[in-house]
């Protein structure tokens, strides 16, 4: 398995073929808490760079960018109702998976985001 | 730049969060505590407010009352010395300039505090058009003000001061009370719906005012609390927030203040256009019927048609579900309505304000 990060906070797990996304622990401490969350649907295609999904905190509302372009096999429905998971644990907490099509350009690797949210 | 109340240093000790507010760097939330954690404190406990960005105007002089009472929506007639009162400051075309507390310290000299937003606008204002024998100062600079809002405010201040130096009303005040060693004026004031007090101090005093407040309070589970929940409690009381509810633009007989709005009371600046003005629109809390959280701009469609927008929404950390302020056209408010949540339809429900009543 791989994992990596996008610019804009989200992360991705790579495991063959599948790839599952969720934010960053860094992103849910800036949004602080998320209250709503508007999942994406099984089915859709999403596409790297491009919102594929929606997060509200109390203040405001924020999209969240794909890391890699698929098509959407698993939502975590569970987040409908306590999308608050992301915010205690935002790197368990995964939105969809998707079967890969491809990376998106600019992904970092741990280290490398580490270095990037300093 | 922004400019920094005498509270700043408090905030970043406290791990503040700071945003740039109505031309001030304020805290939104607190590190390790949050919008949701410092509202529920306030709810259940107790929170501490930095509202230093308040503007405060003083007018004294014989001629104090009539003048300024020529300038307010309410009848700041027949108050008595240390009691407070709301007002809209009306512009001559029904519109609101701002909203104010007036305090009346006697029958010639009165306290206005505003919002900080509209402060140099408001004094502006206020100044040049007072008639009469009156004396105009903006004090805005030399003064502190904090906010202890919660269920224990009480308790907390009866650690500092005695029964008999606190404010007993709401809405009414004490002034030159020694707050362990600070002049304070203590007002039974607040924008969150919740029991609390409103101090306020000379600015080189603010940070030993808070300080103090801040130890009295913190073993009995007293936080410090920011902007963010400041807006979710004060939407959850169903109070307006000027440049949201109210405006230049919105005429005041259509923000459901009515009781701060005296039409009878002899001429005062907005009364003729008032008077000549049939309202079309009204001010009303809605909820959502299913998901989805309306937010200000949003637009409200009842079937095809537009009839109104969003004025302020947020998910309630006391109830747990949306809610919106609305300002839409009279009679439609037992349609069906729907707002438009960033391209989606979302069904509203028209519900009573205050969305929150404190037990």
């Amino acid at each position: 398995m791989k994992l990596m990060y996008a610019k804009t906070h989200e992360w991705v797990a790579i495991d063959g073929n599948k790839a599952k996304i969720g934010i960053s622990d860094h992103a849910q401490h800036e949004l602080g808490d998320l209250v709503f969350i508007n999942l994406p649907a099984e089915g859709d295609s999403i596409v790297a760079g491009e919102s594929f999904c929606d997060v509200e905190s109390v203040k405001a509302v924020s999209d969240l960018y794909a890391p890699v372009s698929g098509r959407i096999v698993a939502v975590n429905t569970e987040l409908e109702s306590a999308p608050e998971l992301i915010n205690s644990d935002a790197m368990g907490a995964w939105i969809c998976e998707v079967e890969l099509e491809s990376e998106g350009d600019d992904l970092m690797d741990e280290a490398a985001y580490a270095e990037f949210i300093k | 730049m922004a400019k920094r109340t005498p509270l700043y240093d408090c905030h970043i000790k406290h791990g503040g969060k700071i945003v740039d507010f109505a031309g001030y760097e304020l805290p939104v939330q607190y590190d390790g505590l949050g919008v949701i954690t410092e509202h529920v404190a306030v709810r259940t406990k107790a929170g501490l407010f930095d509202v230093s960005h308040m503007g405060e105007l003083i007018v004294s002089g014989p001629d104090a009352e009539s003048a300024l009472n020529y300038l307010l929506t309410n009848d700041i007639r027949g108050m008595y010395d240390g009691q407070v009162r709301y007002s809209v400051l009306p512009n001559p075309n029904g519109g609101a300039i701002d909203d104010v507390l007036i305090y009346r310290v006697n029958g010639e000299k009165f306290l206005i505090v505003v919002n900080a937003s509209n402060a140099d606008k408001d004094a502006a204002w206020i100044s040049s058009n007072l008639k009469g024998n009156v004396k105009f100062e903006n004090v805005s600079s030399k003064v502190a003000q904090i906010a202890l809002q919660g269920p224990i405010s009480k308790e907390i201040m009866l650690k500092l001061v005695t029964e008999d130096e606190l404010p007993q009303k709401y809405y009414s005040f004490k002034w030159e009370v020694n707050v362990g060693g600070v002049k304070c004026l203590i007002s039974r004031t607040g924008y969150t719906g919740e029991f609390g007090y409103e101090l306020y101090c000379e600015d080189v005093d603010g940070i030993k005012l808070y300080d103090i407040v801040m130890a009295a309070g913190k073993d009995l589970g007293l936080v410090p609390a920011g902007l963010g929940a400041r807006d979710t409690l004060r939407l959850e009381a169903g109070m307006p927030l000027y440049g949201h509810e109210l405006g230049e633009e919105i005429m005041i007989d259509e923000v459901d203040l009515g009781f701060a709005i005296k039409m009878g009371k002899e001429d005062f600046v907005g009364k003729a256009a008032l008077e000549a003005h049939t309202p079309e629109y009204q001010r009303v809390g809605a909820t959502v019927v299913d998901r989805g959280i309306p937010r200000e701009h949003c637009d409200v469609y009842c079937g095809d048609e537009i009839v109104g927008m969003v004025t302020s929404g947020t998910q309630s950390p006391s109830l747990k579900m949306p809610i919106a302020v609305l300002r839409i056209k009279l009679g439609y408010e037992n349609k069906p309505l729907e707002a438009d949540v960033r391209g989606r339809r979302v069904a509203l429900k028209v519900i009573p304000m205050p969305f929150y009543k404190k037990a």
